[in-house]
């Protein structure tokens, strides 16, 4: 029985992420303890920085949940936040860190059920690599 | 601007691994406008040594800070009272930046965390090319505007060699032959008859083969 609780930080995007955690929400369907939730008017907002500081702070995992490439209210965010993704995780390669502990996820404003999904993987997947430091 | 670009991490990591104490100082100039030195780029490498400390169990104290420029004494002054207060400092602005700062402060450490590539400008967000060599004696009106200097890979002043193929450069089917550019931009503006103008050779003496340049200009001079 593996007893770490990874830490996670999850930004998401008001427009689809957010509206998919109110329909969980109402489904019922709670998100893990250990996943926090930082809500962000797009998810093109979201710097190389932002999705470092949780790193720093102590955080196992990091994930970005944002619309769909096709139906980013702003045209591009989500587009943009992947970007930054991938260069975070070649920054936590050279750090010899598993890139593997920050993803990027497309959502549903109505699929409740995959916002949890997603939190429940990736905590699935984080507590496969162990804590970071 | 001059375009620069970050060093690998591993690299600086190996530069400051004996350091306790880092301030990484960033430059409002060149190095912002092109994303490798301004103050988000001081946070990132901040960020990325304090996860690296973190990992690895070791104790490191990380001060972020940004000068408008790194190339004009006056800005550099602005770090005299905290700089002694750090083991090692960490420019990310162009070549200019931590030089200044090692003449400014001669006891201190400096890294330099960026390498400085070329003069030039923004083609499209993200990507930058070379303009402008810096040869101290620019010839570009002859050229309808483009510098064979910098843009011709053999720096050729007297027209295409014979590694130009459909437009582009033998070097690499990605470099345009400036050559080829500057002859059509010439017949488009009915001009090509000025490229067979004589033109005396040119004096490399104001480019870097005169050695060390200095700029003195005594209206300015206090």
């Amino acid at each position: 029985m593996n007893d770490f609780k990874p830490q996670i930080i999850a930004f998401c995007c008001t427009n689809c992420a957010s509206s998919a955690a109110q329909v969980a929400e109402g489904m019922k369907k709670t998100l893990p303890e250990n996943v926090k939730i930082i809500q962000v008017p797009c998810t093109g907002r979201i710097e190389v920085l932002h999705l470092l500081k949780p790193f720093e702070e102590g955080a196992d995992g990091v994930y970005v949940a944002g619309c769909q490439e096709d139906s980013c209210q702003y045209v591009s965010g989500i587009t943009k936040a992947a970007k930054r993704v991938e260069h975070v995780k070649k920054i936590l390669e050279e750090l010899d860190i598993e890139p593997e502990r920050i993803s990027v996820f497309n959502l549903y404003a109505g699929k409740g059920h995959e916002f949890v999904q997603v939190a429940l993987d990736m905590t699935d997947k984080i507590k496969e690599l162990g804590p970071v430091m | 601007m001059i375009v620069a670009e970050p060093k690998p991490i591993k690299e600086i990591l190996e530069m400051v691994k004996d350091f306790k104490k880092v301030l990484i100082i960033g430059c409002k100039g060149c190095v912002t406008v092109c994303n490798v030195g301004g103050s988000k780029e001081v946070g990132i490498l901040a960020s990325t040594l304090r996860i690296d400390a973190k990992k690895n169990g070791k104790k490191i104290e990380v001060e972020e800070h940004t000068l408008e420029r790194q190339c004009d004494p006056e800005y550099v002054d602005e770090i005299k009272d905290i700089i002694n207060d750090y083991e090692a400092v960490i420019s990310i602005a162009c070549g200019v930046g931590p030089q200044f700062l090692s003449e400014r402060f001669p006891s201190a450490r400096v890294f330099p965390g960026v390498n400085t590539k070329f003069m030039g400008g923004a083609t499209e967000h993200g990507i930058w090319s070379e303009r402008c060599a810096g040869c101290g004696q620019c010839v570009i009106h002859y050229f309808g505007g483009i510098c064979p200097i910098a843009r011709c890979s053999k720096s050729l002043l007297n027209g295409p060699c014979g590694g130009s193929d459909h437009g582009k450069c033998e070097i690499s089917k990605d470099v345009d032959c400036i050559w080829d550019i500057i002859v059509r931009k010439m017949m488009e503006q009915d001009r090509l008859d000025e490229l067979l103008e004589f033109k005396p050779p040119k004096s490399w003496t104001t480019a870097r083969d005169g050695g060390p340049r200095q700029l003195i200009r005594e209206e300015l001079v206090i």
